[in-house]
């Protein structure tokens, strides 16, 4: 029951951008993916990347308000991290056509399949940001991303006024649009 | 410039910075105007999109930068395994694969050499098979003869056909077990064409060897016969040669003997290299000198030239188990009388005046089975 509590606790931690959260739930539960990933043809630099995948599926999920686990943490984080590594095996061609179990799994197709939508838009809008150019992508990200004001933007841009500022702002923006729409099709 | 005036009115009008006034103006422009309404949906999208893309962002990093202070502090240990395990266990199945692909390839490639490689020039291949086949056939001489010969049967490749030979002028005639057995009726026909009905007198199965009779009134008895039957054989290098009915012509085929035992290390017989062919079996294989050394018996389809031929001291011992056997003796007579020749007349000549001299005691042996 305890537990229970605890890793409640953790997940709305997690919701809140809780770096002590986050720092918990990565301590206690990092080294079974590593042996998971090691012990079926991964290194140690695939364990940290599907581990941290596994960690924003948990992350979007619990920002959405409404998740609930109905297992241990620790189970579905195992479940969600075996599913993205025999998806990364099967893409990268490596040879392992079964990945061992050694803990038990929970059904996490549905994750699955929502994650990857998100992480599509995630991917399309990196590269849009990264092929949008100085000084546009410090200038969104400054505004849209960090919130700053425009006063601000234009002091630290150095732009002679606000408004100038903003127009720049908007024409980045059409085009981060353009980009966008680009590259998701 | 409209584009930005219109995307700074609907920035501010998601963020509801809009004084209440302008926003009754706009919230009608967007009932009246559909195109208004998809901006301002699609807008809120995007906005909403780039904030998750800036949420995840900090969170990776974050992530990143967590990874980095627990593994400086060693709260999980990174690569805990030896290298050498990991290594292995990633690599086993590759490993498996590669091996096996290897040795496929290895099999293959031997294979193809074999197959393809000249039989004749190449000596130290064949000589290398050859030695590998002869300490088998050491171990495998027993059982053949526990196995009463069935062995070099079964499995050699006979060419099988007929030729016989006079061992006594008196139409006494030896031939290969395998051309008459089952016969019950055999006929032998002589280089004019003339044939002569046979009796089976002695079936020597052991050593692949047959005794007929001529029994037939128009058959002629000889007398000496040119050539003697060798009781002591022939040495590996001497030079041989065969005669026989490969065809309905006589033919004469030149070798040497080549190896001291037959098939399968059988030590009954030995190999000569000759060309021979279905139909030389039961012909005689003789020395510079005109000797009877051996009886062709049969070739390893697979060896090319390679003859196996019955040493003729089978002859003798089959001769005196006849001379025992109360069955020949009765069903003939003059058996007792059978003398065969062991000096030749034709040695020291020329080898077309042996061959003239010869081709006349060399028959063609026909069986009805």
């Amino acid at each position: 029951m305890r537990t229970e509590t605890n890793e409640q606790k953790l997940l709305e931690g997690l919701a809140l951008n809780d770096r002590k959260a986050i720092e918990t739930i990565y301590k206690q539960h990092y080294n079974m993916v590593q042996s998971l990933i090691l012990n079926n043809n991964g290194y140690a630099d695939d364990a940290r990347d599907i581990f941290q995948e596994a960690m924003i599926v948990l992350y979007e999920k619990v920002k959405t308000g409404s998740f609930e686990l109905n297992c241990q943490l620790k189970t579905y984080l195992y479940s969600v991290c075996r599913r993205l590594w025999l998806k990364r095996l099967n893409q990268s061609q490596r040879i392992s056509p079964e990945v061992e179990n050694l803990e038990e799994t929970v059904p996490v197709e549905e994750e699955m399949e929502w994650h990857q939508q998100r992480n599509l838009d995630f991917q399309v809008m990196e590269k849009s940001m990264k092929n949008l150019g100085e000084p546009c992508k410090s200038l969104l990200e400054a505004y849209y991303l960090q919130k700053k004001s425009m006063v601000e933007i234009a002091e630290n841009f150095g732009y002679t006024n606000a408004d100038n500022a903003k127009n720049q702002k908007y024409k980045c923006l059409i085009r981060l649009k353009k980009l966008f729409s680009q590259y998701k099709k | 410039m409209q584009e930005i005036t219109m995307l700074d009115a609907i920035e501010r009008y998601i963020r509801g910075e809009m004084l209440p006034e302008e926003r009754v103006y706009f919230e009608q422009m967007r009932k009246s105007n559909p195109a208004v309404d998809q901006m301002v949906v699609e807008h809120t999208i995007f906005l909403h999109q780039m904030s998750q893309y800036g949420e995840i962002k900090d969170f990776k990093s974050q992530l990143n930068e967590i990874h980095n202070t627990l593994s400086t502090a060693g709260e999980i240990r990174e690569t805990p395994a030896a290298k050498v395990v990991v290594l292995w266990k990633k690599y086993k199945r590759v490993v498996g694969v590669a091996a096996s692909i290897a040795g496929i390839t290895a099999l293959g490639i031997s294979g193809l050499v074999s197959y393809l490689s000249p039989k004749g020039p190449n000596e130290k291949l064949i000589e290398l098979s050859r030695e590998l086949h002869n300490t088998q056939l050491k171990l495998n001489s027993v059982s053949n003869k526990i196995n009463e010969g069935s062995v070099n049967q079964a499995t050699a490749a006979f060419k099988s056909g007929g030729t016989g030979f006079l061992i006594d002028g008196n139409g006494y005639l030896v031939t290969n077990y395998h051309v008459v057995k089952n016969a019950t009726l055999v006929e032998v026909q002589n280089r004019q064409g003339a044939s002569f009905k046979a009796r089976v007198l002695h079936l020597d199965p052991t050593a692949d060897l047959a005794f007929l009779k001529i029994e037939d009134t128009t058959f002629k008895a000889y007398g000496p016969l040119p050539y003697g039957i060798s009781r002591t054989g022939t040495k590996l290098g001497d030079d041989l040669f065969t005669m026989g009915y490969p065809r309905d012509e006589i033919v004469y085929g030149k070798g040497y003997m080549s190896a001291r035992t037959g098939f399968q290390g059988d030590t009954l017989s030995y190999q000569i290299t000759v060309a021979a062919n279905p139909g030389n079996s039961g012909g005689p294989v003789l020395n510079k000198d005109g000797e009877v050394v051996g009886i062709v018996s049969s070739s390893q389809h697979d060896v090319q030239g390679a003859v196996f031929a019955i040493r003729t001291k089978n002859i003798f011992r089959a001769l005196d188990d006849m001379r025992s056997d109360s069955t020949v003796l009765k069903s003939d007579s003059l058996f007792n009388h059978v003398r065969v020749p062991l000096s030749s007349p034709i040695k020291g000549m020329e080898r077309q005046q042996q061959i003239e001299k010869i081709e006349d005691c060399i028959f063609i042996v026909k069986s009805n089975l």
